[in-house]
């Protein structure tokens, strides 16, 4: 099994145990809030769950930043993200598919960019930099 | 009556463990109800008890500084009953630690018999919502209220029992 695989594998296993959703549910495209029903507080379980199986610490916002849509941020203009707000999320989350995002800026779009994939990519980039 | 799920705490080793017992009693009054004829504790108030006990060994590896609500059980098991005369013992121990909230891995037992295991997860209300950290006043909230004197019941515990 490649590394690749590994990590999707135990990605998908970390979302079925916190989430209790089915193996099936969990493509590597399926969004957290959106497909598999995760709420806010799911996300500190999730973390707890990646530090325990990948042996890593993830400090907060790192994986999941918040207040990305907080109407004081200055980054989102009548319901669109702004130029500016896109390229604050490249540096944010760059682990993130921040291209589809910008083909369609919603506010209500954001969260569509936790993904399983961009999850399997954080890790991937947190396990190179160990 | 008062939200004290716990009677007194038999083990406590900061940030790592905690052990609670319970004494289930005829007295209360819900087990009149739950059920006619068949007398055992709600597995709501297990759940809550172990929470207590696992919400205090949490609360106490921070000296208190956070408000520690419950916030998400990804795991409970019931594997049998507990009833009037019953002493559970609830077992926590305390598998994450962060800024941000905890996470418990706890057992029930009366006696040698398993009654329940569950996780539980717990979040540091004041860290997720700033706001929430300015309206609530530390001081008035469950910890320092009223759920820190289940500790003082060990101290006159010992006392009594150091008498006899």
């Amino acid at each position: 099994m490649s590394s690749e695989e590994e990590i999707l594998s135990k990605v998908q296993e970390t979302l079925i145990d916190a989430l209790g959703v089915d193996d099936d549910e969990v493509s590597p495209e399926a969004t957290l809030v959106g497909d598999l029903g995760a709420e806010s507080i799911d996300f500190l379980d999730i973390v707890f769950r990646l530090e325990k199986t990948f042996d890593v610490k993830i400090p907060r916002g790192e994986l999941f930043p918040e207040g990305l849509a907080a109407a004081d941020s200055g980054f989102i203009e009548d319901g669109v993200v702004t130029a500016a707000g896109l390229d604050e999320l490249r540096t944010r989350i760059p682990h993130a598919d921040i291209d589809k995002l910008a083909a369609d800026p919603k506010v209500e779009n954001i969260q569509d960019l936790f993904t399983v994939e961009m999850m399997c990519k954080f890790m991937s980039n947190k396990l190179a930099s160990k | 009556m008062r939200w004290f799920w716990v009677d007194r705490f038999v083990e406590f080793k900061s940030g790592v463990s905690a052990t609670s017992i319970k004494n289930v009693s005829l007295a209360e009054e819900h087990l009149h109800d739950h059920f006619p004829g068949f007398a055992v504790m709600p597995g709501s108030l297990i759940l809550e008890g172990l929470a207590q006990t696992g919400g205090i060994l949490l609360g106490e590896k921070n000296n208190f500084d956070h408000i520690v609500v419950l916030a998400k059980v990804p795991k409970i098991k019931y594997h049998s009953y507990a009833c009037p005369g019953d002493q559970l013992r609830y077992h926590t121990e305390l598998v994450e630690s962060s800024h941000e909230g905890g996470r418990v891995a706890c057992t029930a037992h009366v006696g040698e018999r398993l009654v329940a295991e569950a996780e539980i997860i717990f979040a540091h209300l004041d860290s997720m919502d700033e706001s929430m950290s300015q309206s609530i006043d530390q001081k008035n909230f469950v910890f320092e209220m009223g759920l820190m004197s289940i500790l003082d019941v060990d101290a006159i515990s010992q006392a009594v029992n150091s008498d006899s």
